[in-house]
């Protein structure tokens, strides 16, 4: 009896030892080696794999941060982390991390139910991109917001939600890390990832609407309708196919207000604070 | 017993709804304003030759074809040009249009105007092509592909049959039947006239067994020429694909990414193939149209010959305007159509018919989940598999995927919509299926 129980450890005891043995020169002679730059950087990284960076994932941005030297690194941002991580990754590295302003999602559109209401009913499927693909909408403006909520649905950070009054998405910009999911998802591109201008504050023209001015009307009381005020303001700014665009670089604080109160139809939109 | 062909993968049976089919093509009214898109065909929009100001004929050639895939557009009336801008279509998208305000009814001297039928084709091949391009013809099926490049072979090609199609499996819709029984004489001249152009002695013109007296016209009538006979085909939607109606009359399999013109099949429409009879042989382009107004809350519906470029509304109006139960206007056919948002846009080459429905047949039904049952995959004529495709689009998976289910081989049916018992808009998803494959 006693006999048996030793055969058995000593078998058991010994296939275990020889199947160790076996792992211990196996691991060793195919490890992967792996950078140990991209394991602290991908420690740095806050892993959402959104894909914003224009990467793969969190662990492709690690390894193309590794790879960098100092002026690709300079190409290299992670929308999501921010500025902090970005210095923590520069240190790691021992560059000098270069400035990037904060950048945030706006929605060119203020198509809500008053401004633009609706003249058709639409009735199939609850998605912007089949919507857009049948008609110009609810409210007629061709370029307009659908009010469907793709965005809502592609963005990964809560930070869109859509407004059961005015039927627009809003972006909390508290919550939104300019990660570009809505830019892709809208078949309008009605969302712009926007830097906020030199000295703070942002100023834009929320609306996309490219037809002449009288028509963009009848759709839309908030459309551009191309006057060409905005344009006396700043050089910067130009309007084209009937439409002004204000460019981040117009300096938001300086001009933001004048350019709000000169549009006739209050398209354009001024935030002294982008965030909070 | 007569065999009667139909393709063997998938179909269905919808309610034909064929309300028009005694109603002879009456003239449509005169419109005091049409307005004429530049691009109305798969491909490049012509170019303007009028500007604002300028006085036309009927049949003035107005919008010059850009490239090889493009048509020339006429006037379909005589007046002066007022307007050569964007316009909201009947999608609400903008569109460049010309608008023409009518002032009498002016033809170009060239035309011919007489009623008698023209048997003789003394043209060669070449002669008929430019002809069918100075024509400004195009697939009035509802694909719009201009029709010139389909009738000038490559010389690596060889074509065999050139089949007409009479089929118009879509409900509602009998402007192909109605042209069929009143012009048939016309239609055979017009398949002799493609015949010729292709070098060939073989056209087929397939009709679907519910037309009864288009057959019987067009049997009686094709024993009296050389070169063109008449098929029967069983009732099954969509017999009239291109894909379909091939397989059904020859019995060969049109690959994936390949044109008909690969395996030796040229499929023209009835309506097309009418256009070419009266460019070649009567000189007269394409600017009018057989258009059906039909629908379940149409007051009274018929079927017009429509001047391109007429008010969507003026038809309307004409056939007894806009009841209460009218909840959307399709253009196009219930299976395949589009649901517009604009009465003021016009009628176009493509415009088969405009139909007024209502009521819960033709209303969304909420969707519920999908139970698995795999009747869409088995009504799916491309032999596809829609619930997949759904799921993939759904899951924002990448085009790659989509491209693996051969969603970019969906004909848009609509088969596996009509059939799904869960409501699920499968079509919708393939359209963005399709959308998805073609960005990349």
């Amino acid at each position: 009896m006693n006999d048996l129980i030793i055969i058995n450890m000593l078998v058991l005891g010994g296939t275990a030892l020889a199947a160790a043995m076996i792992l211990y020169f196996v691991s060793k002679k195919f490890a992967v080696r792996t950078d140990e730059m991209v394991i602290r950087i991908a420690e740095s990284l806050p892993q959402a794999n959104c894909g914003a960076c224009g990467k793969a994932g969190c662990a492709d941005f690690a390894t193309a941060c590794a790879r960098a030297d100092e002026p690709t690194f300079a190409n290299l941002y992670c929308p999501v982390g921010g500025q902090a991580v970005m210095q923590k990754i520069a240190s790691l590295k021992g560059f000098a991390a270069t400035d990037k302003p904060a950048t945030v999602a706006v929605l060119r559109c203020q198509g809500t139910c008053r401004n633009a209401p609706a003249k058709i009913v639409y009735d199939a499927v609850s998605s912007c991109r089949i919507a857009n693909r049948i008609s110009s909408g609810e409210s007629g403006c061709p370029d307009g917001c659908l009010h469907l909520g793709d965005c809502v649905k592609a963005c990964k950070f809560g930070a869109l939600s859509l407004d059961q009054t005015t039927g627009m998405p809003v972006v909390n910009a508290a919550k939104c890390v300019s990660c570009g999911a809505c830019v892709k998802i809208c078949p309008r591109g009605l969302f712009e990832i926007r830097p906020q201008s030199p000295a703070g504050g942002m100023v834009y023209v929320a609306c996309r609407n490219r037809q002449k001015g009288a028509v963009a009307r009848k759709n839309c009381s908030a459309a551009c309708i191309a006057c060409q005020k905005c344009t006396k303001i700043n050089d910067l700014i130009k309007v084209e196919d009937n439409l002004s665009y204000i460019p981040p670089t117009v300096d938001a604080r300086e001009f933001g207000a004048e350019l709000r109160d000169s549009c006739p139809t209050g398209a354009i939109i001024y935030k002294e604070r982008v965030r909070g | 017993m007569v065999k009667k062909y139909t393709f063997p993968m998938g179909g269905i049976h919808p309610d034909k709804h064929k309300i028009t089919s005694a109603c002879p093509i009456t003239a449509a009214a005169l419109p005091e304003v049409v307005t004429i898109p530049v691009k109305q065909h798969i491909g490049a929009p012509a170019k303007i030759m009028v500007a604002k100001g300028d006085k036309v004929k009927v049949g003035t050639l107005i919008a010059d074809a850009d490239g090889i895939v493009s048509a020339d557009v006429h006037s379909s009336v005589s007046g002066e040009v007022v307007k050569v801008e964007d316009i909201p279509g009947a999608s609400g998208y903008g569109e460049k249009m010309i608008s023409i305000k009518t002032e009498g009814d002016e033809w170009e001297p060239s035309i011919d105007r007489s009623p008698e039928i023209i048997r003789d084709i003394n043209l060669t091949p070449e002669e008929i092509v430019t002809k069918i391009r100075e024509g400004g013809i195009v697939g009035m099926g509802g694909a719009g592909y201009p029709t010139p490049i389909k009738t000038a072979l490559p010389a690596d090609k060889k074509v065999d049959v050139l089949i007409v199609n009479g089929i118009e499996c879509e409900p509602f819709l009998t402007a192909d039947e109605r042209l069929m029984i009143e012009k048939a004489e016309q239609i055979i001249m017009g398949a002799r006239v493609i015949n010729r152009a292709l070098g060939i002695q073989n056209a087929v013109i397939a009709v679907d067994e519910n037309k009864p007296e288009a057959v019987e016209k067009l049997t009686a009538l094709s024993k009296l020429y050389v070169g063109v006979n008449v098929k029967v085909c069983k009732t099954k939607y969509p017999q009239g694909g291109e894909r379909q109606l091939i397989n059904a009359i020859t019995g060969r399999e049109l690959p994936s990414g390949k044109l008909p013109v690969d395996i030796g099949c040229i499929v023209q429409n009835v309506g097309t193939v009418f256009a070419v009879y009266e460019a070649v042989l009567k000189n007269k382009p394409l600017f009018e149209r057989v258009v059906t107004v039909s629908g379940n809350c149409c007051r009274h519906p018929g079927n017009y010959l429509a001047r391109i470029g007429t008010p969507i509304s003026s038809l309307i109006e004409q056939s007894g305007g806009l009841s209460d139960d009218v909840e959307k206007i399709v253009i196009g056919g219930p299976m395949m159509g589009n649901t517009i948002v604009n009465t003021a846009a016009p009628v176009t080459k493509l415009t088969s018919g405009i139909l007024l429905l209502g009521g819960d047949e033709f209303r969304k039904h909420e969707a519920s989940s999908c139970i698995r049952c795999g009747k869409c995959a088995v009504v799916c004529p491309a032999g596809l598999r829609p619930f997949a495709i759904r799921q993939a689009v759904c899951f924002n998976d990448p085009a790659e995927t989509l491209r693996r289910l051969h969603a970019g081989d969906c004909i848009e049916c609509g088969c596996c919509a009509y059939t799904c018992p869960a409501n699920i808009p499968l079509l919708d998803y393939c359209k963005i299926a399709k959308q998805e494959i073609r960005k990349k």
